[in-house]
């Protein structure tokens, strides 16, 4: 690998913006395609899909034999509310491979105890989301069911474009939420971005099934092509 | 999507521009029961120090040998270590699984 490549690589990496190696197996001969760039890439239907799946693969063009090594930021995952389904959700994200952080200002609900190896921020959003960097390989759950601690995040999380927004919360809870938000600046394609009620709907009663049910979604939202992810939900 | 291999490319750059030789070998097929996925990789730098993994322990020796002559040439070469392959390499995967490693020279 050329110094070059590699240095792209690592500053791409660095800024957690996806990238994929285009290496051929035989040559030697590599190319970094940022994501960026895939667009107008004539590989462009090889690289959106394996960097959707975060696989890396050997493809076939022109005569070549070629591998694609996917290099992805590690997804994040944000809960606001250091709840009772907080407790069952950060521990299977994290078994996911998510780096999970859970905020909550509420320093009885926040505590260590509750929360053991888990990152977390005693903080209100405007506080705590900023260091945070939260970024489009970032998936963000609200479930405070507090509007003073939600909605404020919920803006944060529309600016910094994340992959997936849930807020917990019945379709009636949902539809005030949306008029706060409105009147609060945020635009109707944001609102329309919120999974609410949240996760996917197996039925779930208890807090570990409704973390399964936010994590099934998450995963759906990340790894579905757009057709199949409308289906889905 | 997940990367935990940040450190590893990070080393090969800085051991690159710290002037050691450095190779990077990368998995690039996985068939049957390989311990580490395509795309996971090694980096080795002329004194024989590795980081990272393309097989959880079982054939980086090799391919830290392998990568000393890569660094010499300059020419990439492809790897394969496989239960099946007892005659090209003496080490092969316990888990029964086969996998190719791709080991190319940095800069």
């Amino acid at each position: 690998m050329k110094l070059a490549i590699l240095h792209e690589l690592n500053a791409e990496r660095a800024a957690r913006r996806p990238a994929i190696l285009v290496t051929d197996t035989e040559s030697g001969e590599q190319r970094l395609v940022k994501a960026a760039d895939f667009a107008k890439d004539p590989l462009r239907t090889e690289l959106e899909k394996q960097l959707r799946m975060g696989k890396s693969a050997n493809v076939e063009a022109g005569g070549k034999k070629l591998f694609l090594n996917v290099y992805a930021p590690t997804a994040k995952l944000v809960i606001i509310g250091a709840v009772h389904i907080s407790q069952a959700l950060a521990p299977l994200a994290r078994s996911l491979g998510y780096d999970v952080t859970v905020v909550d200002p509420r320093t009885a609900f926040a505590s260590p105890e509750r929360f053991p190896d888990i990152p977390l921020v005693a903080e209100w959003p405007d506080a705590a989301l900023p260091p945070l960097n939260v970024d489009a390989y970032t998936a963000f759950v609200a479930v405070t069911h507090d509007p003073k601690i939600d909605d404020p995040a919920l803006l944060h999380a529309f600016e910094r474009g994340c992959f997936y927004i849930g807020a917990l919360g019945s379709r009636k809870t949902h539809a005030k939420r949306g008029d706060r938000l409105r009147a609060q600046g945020a635009k109707e394609s944001d609102i329309a971005r919120i999974h609410a009620p949240i996760g996917l709907a197996i039925g779930a009663v208890s807090p570990s099934e409704i973390a399964v049910s936010i994590m099934a979604e998450i995963t759906a939202v990340l790894r579905l092509p757009p057709k199949e992810k409308e289906e889905a939900a | 999507m997940l990367d935990r291999d940040e450190d590893i490319l990070k080393a090969a750059e800085d051991w690159q521009k710290a002037g050691h030789g450095v190779a990077l070998a990368t998995v690039v097929e996985t068939w049957g029961s390989a311990p580490r996925p395509a795309g996971s990789s090694l980096v080795i730098n002329d004194e024989g120090t590795f980081l990272g993994s393309v097989s959880g322990g079982c054939v980086e020796g090799a391919v830290v040998t392998e990568a000393m002559d890569v660094i010499q040439s300059g020419k990439p070469r492809m790897l394969e270590f496989g239960v099946a392959d007892e005659t090209a390499w003496n080490v092969g995967l316990s888990c029964g699984g086969t996998i190719r490693v791709f080991v190319e020279k940095v800069g």
